[in-house]
């Protein structure tokens, strides 16, 4: 069950790190990114104060015949989106896996400035460790 | 009246003192990254930036030493280099990290010179430096807590980090140690004896 691509936004709405685990996938322009991050916050917020209990969270899980996007929000803000095949039924261990991932190598590094675009060596090389062993499955 | 419940304040409870406690890794980063930072506004360029590191690590050094060697039973003071840089490679090291260090090799062009190496330093674990900083070694910490600690011990030197990753071991570090004239005329002396 592959996991096509991973994208990391900030509290403010602005893509933060975005990455591809699978051939094949087209590649939109770094601009075209940034809009698809913008608009999916704006979207997640929007579904928060639609629900008419109180106390909804934002979109979860956006389902297509071609995909399957899965959204996780941290207690800080962050969301972490993992676009997968339909078939994927739950992510919560993958995401559990990324955030720890993330709470390492891209916060305790001292060359991180927190809701900036991450470029950390470190965490690119333990992420794709973690996407290879369920890719490879 | 005795409460069953410990509500004493957590910075009134007694440090746990024994030898084989630990702190949290990520507590440790964390302040490690801050401490960089903390640097890095402060400083010029990368060689500064690893001298400030060193600095700090001197500091932790120096209390580390005698740490070390109060909790140590049957601690004997070293005299000759061979049985010092033992001391630092296991027994130092696996009162800070719980394991001995990797390889101790003396240098073959001089013989002054000793390399400490440690394959995977705990303390680095997190840290990725982005291009601008590819010369940058942040185990100029562990460099100046090793000269603080032969210095302590007199054996006046002068310690540098230099990260020696290879494939098996990408963030394997080295620290060359490299000892005063006074050092080595008194290893030489002792030889002669």
């Amino acid at each position: 069950m592959p996991l096509h691509s991973l994208y990391i936004i900030n509290k403010a709405g602005g893509l933060i790190y975005q990455k591809d685990y699978t051939e094949g996938i087209a590649r939109l322009s770094s601009n075209e990114y940034l809009v698809l991050a913008g608009t999916f916050h704006s979207i997640h917020v929007i579904t928060t104060k639609l629900s008419p209990v109180p106390g909804s969270s934002g979109i979860e899980v956006l389902e297509s015949d071609l995909f399957k996007m899965f959204c996780i929000q941290t207690p800080t803000g962050t969301k972490f989106l993992l676009v997968t095949d339909p078939s994927q039924l739950n992510v919560e261990a993958i995401m559990r896996r990324i955030y720890e991932a993330y709470a390492d190598y891209v916060m305790k590094n001292p060359f991180y400035t927190p809701e900036m675009p991450i470029r950390a060596e470190l965490f690119d090389v333990n992420l794709q460790k973690i996407i290879n062993t369920y890719n490879l499955k | 009246m005795a409460s069953t419940l410990n509500t004493s304040h957590l910075l009134d409870r007694p440090i746990n003192r024994s030898r084989g406690s630990e702190t949290s890794l990520a507590a440790f980063s964390f302040l490690f990254s801050e401490m960089i930072q903390y640097s890095q506004k402060r400083v010029a360029g990368i060689a500064d930036l690893e001298k400030r590191l060193a600095n700090f690590g001197y500091r932790v050094g120096i209390r580390e030493l005698e740490l070390t060697l109060l909790r140590e039973k049957n601690a004997k003071r070293e005299t000759r280099v061979l049985q010092m840089l033992i001391f630092v490679n296991s027994t130092l090291w696996k009162s800070l990290f719980g394991k001995a260090a990797d390889s101790l090799q003396k240098s073959n062009d001089n013989d002054d010179e000793y390399m400490l190496s440690d394959n995977d330093p705990v303390i680095l674990k997190y840290i990725s430096a982005p291009k601008e900083y590819a010369s940058f070694n942040a185990g100029a910490f562990l460099a100046g807590l090793v000269e603080a600690v032969l210095d302590g011990c007199h054996f006046p030197c002068r310690v540098t980090a230099h990260s020696t990753g290879n494939e098996q071991f990408p963030s394997c570090m080295t620290l060359l140690i490299k000892f005063d004239k006074s050092v080595m005329l008194r290893e030489r002396a002792f030889e002669g004896k």
